[in-house]
């Protein structure tokens, strides 16, 4: 059988949380397990890639043109070493949603997107329908381009392993596409989809001040913030707090929803929750049909109450 | 300059589906159709181009089943001047599609295409990239703003981090995502103006594309169900079941 590679999400310096759980993925195939990380200077992601427990290989492309992740520039190089392998994997980011499929075409082979389950080595489980349909699907592709979604996966380790680092040639820019910047949301808090608490806000929050309320509790409680697409149209949030089918996949340990109905395409995003709770002063709101634990109130009254209570409360 | 939107029919995203009862798909039968969301985001990113003066031509294509036509019909009463139907009753993969798109391009020489970012029927979140790669153009995927210029497009994208800017080379693609524009409202006398506008109906024959597939659906079955927890009184009962009983604070 031939060998699985994984392409590292990284910003150079270190590796993305998610390229973690892809490794388990392509654990969970069976295999040995390279990974490709392409960028500029970037050592220090290579490097973090060769202390992963179970990486056999880690192949560096260093080169200027890597330096902002382009996809049209990224694929030329991933198809290039992909016929070595039966499987490319990545993470379903943004990342790997706009590289992935684009892989797969120079390769004419069909892509798999937001894996949640391994089958076997052909065969894989993926949502459909904002996740209201799990299918399975066999893919007879001599290459497996796949995404995976890193809230089905465990992270694997990040310690112990030792695997050599070899150098790739850079494959040369397409010159079709050029960066211009970058606008990323600055928070102190811990990132949507590596948090342990997402205290999340819809329409009902009515405003960006209205957010603040969460903002307050998810300091309290060490969480991220999230918001429902309505949330993110009128501009109380910034587009990448939409958590859903469209937005960003999690499953932390609590999630408090305030002001959000729970449409299907909100669920999709967090339905996998450990524990949901959710604050609406509709009691027919749809979301409750999930929740373990509902109030029935008006946020505006129930969100400072819980700051309070939060406040009294003594350490764990 | 020509712009080339693509729009598929889906079920429509208010609509609850279910498993047929061998799991072996999907039940769509008698079950309320319509563009797919992100699509009627697309076309009404063309038409604003054209009211812009930026775009001189329209085209909508559709790939499926002859009552795509009906999808067809809304993008033109939209403001697409002209729709292609590539009828098949296979349900093509993304590759196929953007290969069948690929010789519409090809026929058709626009400037720009424009598609959905995905799907929400497969929610794949493929065709774009695949069409891109296949013709070699540079991909604006996940838009949420376009500066169209004379030899390059600016294309603000939706990523995990915020927001990014890239220049994309003419020719290009782009995939709309939701907060592009709004979408118009279709009024009755544009309507009864799109049932005069072409709508021609090719096959895949025609644009020499063969319908492979390497992907077959086994199964198809609902999620577990999460089952409805309490509610509770207040702050400080909930304060006190999260750290007692869930032991998540
Ligand atoms: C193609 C497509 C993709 C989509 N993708 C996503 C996605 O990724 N993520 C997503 O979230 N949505 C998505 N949506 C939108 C989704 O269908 C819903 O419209 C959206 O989730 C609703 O957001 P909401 O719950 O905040 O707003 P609403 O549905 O308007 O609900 C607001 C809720 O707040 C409650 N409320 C109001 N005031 C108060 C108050 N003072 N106190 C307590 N409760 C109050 C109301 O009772 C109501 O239940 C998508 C839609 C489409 C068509
Ligand atoms: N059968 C089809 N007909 C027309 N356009 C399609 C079709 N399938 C996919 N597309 C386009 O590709 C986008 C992404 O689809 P997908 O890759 O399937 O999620 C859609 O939003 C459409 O713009």
């Amino acid at each position: 059988m031939k060998n699985i590679l994984v392409i590292a999400e990284h910003d150079h310096a270190t590796l993305k949380t998610a390229t973690l759980n892809t490794v388990s993925a392509a654990q969970s195939i069976g295999g040995e397990i390279h990974i490709l990380v392409a960028g500029s200077n970037c050592a220090g992601a290579a490097a973090a890639s060769a202390k992963i427990p179970g990486v056999a290989k880690v192949l560096q492309a260093d080169a200027g043109h890597y330096a902002h992740h382009l996809a049209e520039d990224l694929a030329v190089l991933i198809a290039g070493l992909a016929k070595d392998y039966s499987h490319v994997l990545a993470p379903a980011t943004t990342f790997g949603k706009n590289l992935m499929p684009r892989v797969a075409a120079l390769l004419d082979v069909t892509q798999l997107s937001d894996i949640v389950g391994v089958e076997n080595a052909d065969t894989f489980v993926r949502p459909i329908y904002a996740g209201s349909m799990l299918a399975t699907v066999q893919c007879s592709a001599p290459v497996k381009v796949i995404t995976v979604r890193s809230t089905a996966f465990a992270a694997a380790a990040s310690e112990g392993g030792t695997a050599p680092v070899e150098t790739v040639p850079a494959a040369a820019p397409l010159g079709v596409a050029r960066f211009i910047g970058q606008e990323l949301t600055k928070s102190e808090r811990p990132e949507l989809t590596a948090a342990r608490i997402v205290v999340s806000g819809g329409r009902g929050m009515g405003s960006s001040e209205g957010f603040k309320l969460l903002e307050d509790i998810a300091d309290q409680l060490g969480a991220a913030v999230g918001a429902s697409r309505a949330a993110v149209d009128a501009g109380f949030a910034p587009n990448d707090y939409q958590i859903g089918q469209t937005g960003k996949i999690i499953a932390p340990e609590l999630y408090i929803a305030a002001g959000i109905s729970g449409a299907i395409q909100h669920l999709a995003g967090m339905k996998d929750s450990k524990i949901i709770v959710a604050i609406n002063k509709d009691e027919e709101a749809p979301i409750f049909q999930i929740t373990d634990y509902g109030i029935v109130g008006d946020l505006f009254k129930v969100l400072p109450e819980l700051f309070a209570e939060l406040d009294k409360l003594p350490p764990a | 300059m020509k712009v080339l939107v693509a729009v598929k029919r889906v079920v429509d995203y208010n609509v609850k589906v279910y498993p047929k009862a061998d799991g072996s798909g999907v039940e769509i039968a008698n079950v309320k159709m319509s563009m797919n969301p992100f699509d009627e985001i697309a076309v009404e990113e063309a038409v604003q181009l054209k009211e812009l003066g930026k775009a001189t031509e329209i085209i909508a294509a559709s790939i499926g089943v002859s009552q795509c036509q009906e999808v067809l019909r809304t993008a033109l009463a939209m403001g697409a001047d002209r729709a292609v139907l590539i009828e098949t009753d296979a349900a093509p993969e993304p590759l196929v599609v953007a290969k069948l798109l690929k010789a519409l391009v090809e026929r058709e020489q626009p400037g720009l295409v424009i598609l959905g970012k995905q799907a929400i029927d497969d929610d794949c979140n493929q065709t774009g990239q695949m069409l891109a790669a296949l013709l070699g153009w540079g991909q604006g995927a996940f838009a949420s703003k376009l500066t169209l210029g004379e030899q390059e497009i600016e294309v603000i994208r939706e990523i995990d981090g915020g927001l990014e800017t890239v220049a994309l080379k003419l020719p290009a693609v782009v995939t709309a995502d939701l907060r592009l524009n709004e979408p118009r409202y279709v009024k009755l006398p544009n309507i009864i103006k799109a049932k005069k506008k072409p709508l021609e109906t090719l096959s895949p024959g025609d644009l020499g594309v063969v319908l492979a597939t390497q992907m077959t659906t086994l199964k198809v079955a609902e999620p577990p169900k999460r089952e409805a927890g309490i509610k509770v009184a207040d702050a400080a009962e909930l304060v006190a079941k999260l750290r007692n009983d869930a032991k998540v604070i």
